[in-house]
């Protein structure tokens, strides 16, 4: 019999940590956009919290609903689903009381707030992984506008009401994903990985050179559909110059990895990518809260 | 080849970070030309450290790399006109621009060797007065003494771009294996050196 502590050590892979962070600080940003005057700790964690279990709680749903071709896929065979280290009623019992108990939160603390944590959820588990993940290759945009839902309740929590701002902000993670994941699934280790576990990818359905150029695009629409969000915020020049030179960077990689492909330039891509995203999200902490 | 190492990563971050504090906050009331110009030498720096980081120490073989570090001297040297010497600025400019723009052909276009002295001549002249122009300032009062720390970061970036250069000729001043452990230590100095002085004015 395992003692506790081992119980949950073997939960942490099924709530992707580092993932769940990233989104996590995208709510956090999200909410600090929202100007809200004095920071009330209560609040902040009550975002955090609530946010932390939907997010994980969709996560680990995910891993149970997936498992079939997590455990066909090399880099996720090891997961404590498909490597047979917990049960799948167990994971699927753990995934729904923490959902459960993270939208009980967002729905206390607001109703607006809770409706934008439970559309995430939803799209998340029910549209992108049950019904198209294993159907088309353009799920992507839905795992995307789930990715999107935590900088959007961030900000409702803190205005109170889903306003353009909070759409664009929403919007660039949407379009931030493909970035993140496509360069992912181009991969050739990866690559194989999708093709063997039966996952329509955008590589194997229209190529590698066209996977590429809608990454340059949706990572040039991610940049100005943030841009556009930092100037609706009024943030100071300094924070906007920093910013575009971010992007520049995230740009400039993604045409690179049109010309000169490889597998190094798409990974150095997908870190970028990683790194762009937090640094956009530290610009709009600091800006707003100067 | 070298390997990157946590430390060089450390080193690159506190780089990119003290480039990136200086966009954000160093460049206040510098009017829109200087501000444009030395957001791209620290914006420069910022990418540089980030691809470091990224892609470890051969990126610093590609020519494309070699083509973006040149914004360094040409962006910084052209705001330092801009600022201190605005009778010379639009010619100055335009030298750094065409210098650019023929960095950027010869690296496509021509031999190893032709793109290596277009690289070290424009260079030169940007490394020359991102040099010079600090220290005669400072020395003739028109700016604070600490001011000449931003020539010194030129002189000192102006060597880790020569070493760069002969490296890629087949002629390295020192062994890539030196070169390559030297460069991160070299960015954050240059970039703490540029700080200290430009704050100064």
């Amino acid at each position: 019999m395992r003692s506790v502590g081992q119980r949950l050590l073997l939960y942490l892979p099924l709530i992707k940590a580092r993932q769940t962070a990233l989104l996590l600080i995208t709510g956090f940003a999200g909410y600090v956009s929202s100007q809200p005057g004095v920071l009330s700790w209560e609040t902040i964690a009550g975002l955090l919290g609530a946010l932390a279990l939907a997010i994980s709680g969709s996560t680990v749903l995910n891993m149970v609903f997936d498992r079939d071709i997590d455990a066909r896929m090399s880099r996720t065979a090891s997961r404590p689903l498909p490597a047979g280290k917990i049960g799948d009623r167990e994971a699927l019992t753990l995934g729904l009381a923490i959902s459960s108990a993270g939208l009980l939160w967002a729905f206390s603390l607001s109703i607006v707030f809770g409706s934008v944590v439970f559309a995430g959820l939803f799209t998340d588990v029910v549209i992108y992984t049950l019904w198209l993940k294993r159907r088309t290759a353009w799920s992507i945009i839905w795992g995307g506008i789930s990715g999107g839902m935590p900088i959007l309740a961030g900000r409702v929590l803190g205005t109170g009401t889903v306003d353009y701002i909070g759409i664009l902000l929403a919007v660039s993670i949407l379009l931030w994903i493909p970035t993140h994941i496509l360069t992912f699934s181009l991969t050739g280790k990866h690559s194989d990985d999708y093709r063997r576990a039966g996952i329509p990818t955008f590589p194997q359905v229209y190529g590698q050179g066209k996977t590429r150029i809608i990454i340059a695009l949706s990572s040039t629409g991610a940049a100005c559909s943030i841009a556009l969000g930092c100037f609706a915020l009024g943030l100071e020049g300094g924070y906007i110059r920093l910013l575009s030179v971010l992007t520049a960077g995230i740009i400039g990689l993604a045409i690179f990895s049109i010309y000169r492909p490889s597998d190094r330039v798409d990974f150095g891509l997908f870190k970028y990518a990683s790194l762009y995203m937090l640094g956009a999200m530290l610009m709009l902490v600091l800006g707003t809260l100067k | 080849m070298k390997k990157i190492s946590i430390l060089d990563r450390l080193v690159l971050l506190a780089t990119a970070h003290a480039a990136g504090f200086q966009i954000i906050k160093g460049l206040e009331g510098c009017g829109f030309w200087p501000s444009l110009y030395f957001t791209i030498t620290f914006g420069a720096i910022i990418l540089s450290c980030l691809l470091l980081i990224l892609f470890g120490f051969d990126i610093l073989g590609h020519r494309m790399v070699v083509v973006a570090a040149t914004l360094i001297p040409l962006s910084l040297s052209t705001g330092i006109v801009s600022v201190y010497l605005p009778r010379f600025h639009a010619a100055y400019a335009t030298f750094a621009a065409a210098g650019f723009i023929l960095i950027v052909v010869t690296r496509i276009f021509s031999t190893d060797r032709t793109a290596t002295v277009a690289l070290v001549w424009i260079h030169g002249i940007a490394g020359l007065m991102i040099f010079a122009a600090p220290l005669i300032l400072s020395i003739n009062g028109i700016t604070p003494p600490l001011f000449a720390l931003v020539g010194i970061g030129g002189g000192v970036n102006g060597l880790a771009g020569l070493l760069l250069a002969f490296l890629r000729m087949d002629r390295p001043l020192l062994s890539q294996e030196r070169i390559y452990s030297l460069m991160p230590a070299l960015l954050l100095f240059t970039t703490a050196l540029f700080l200290i002085g430009m704050s100064a004015d």
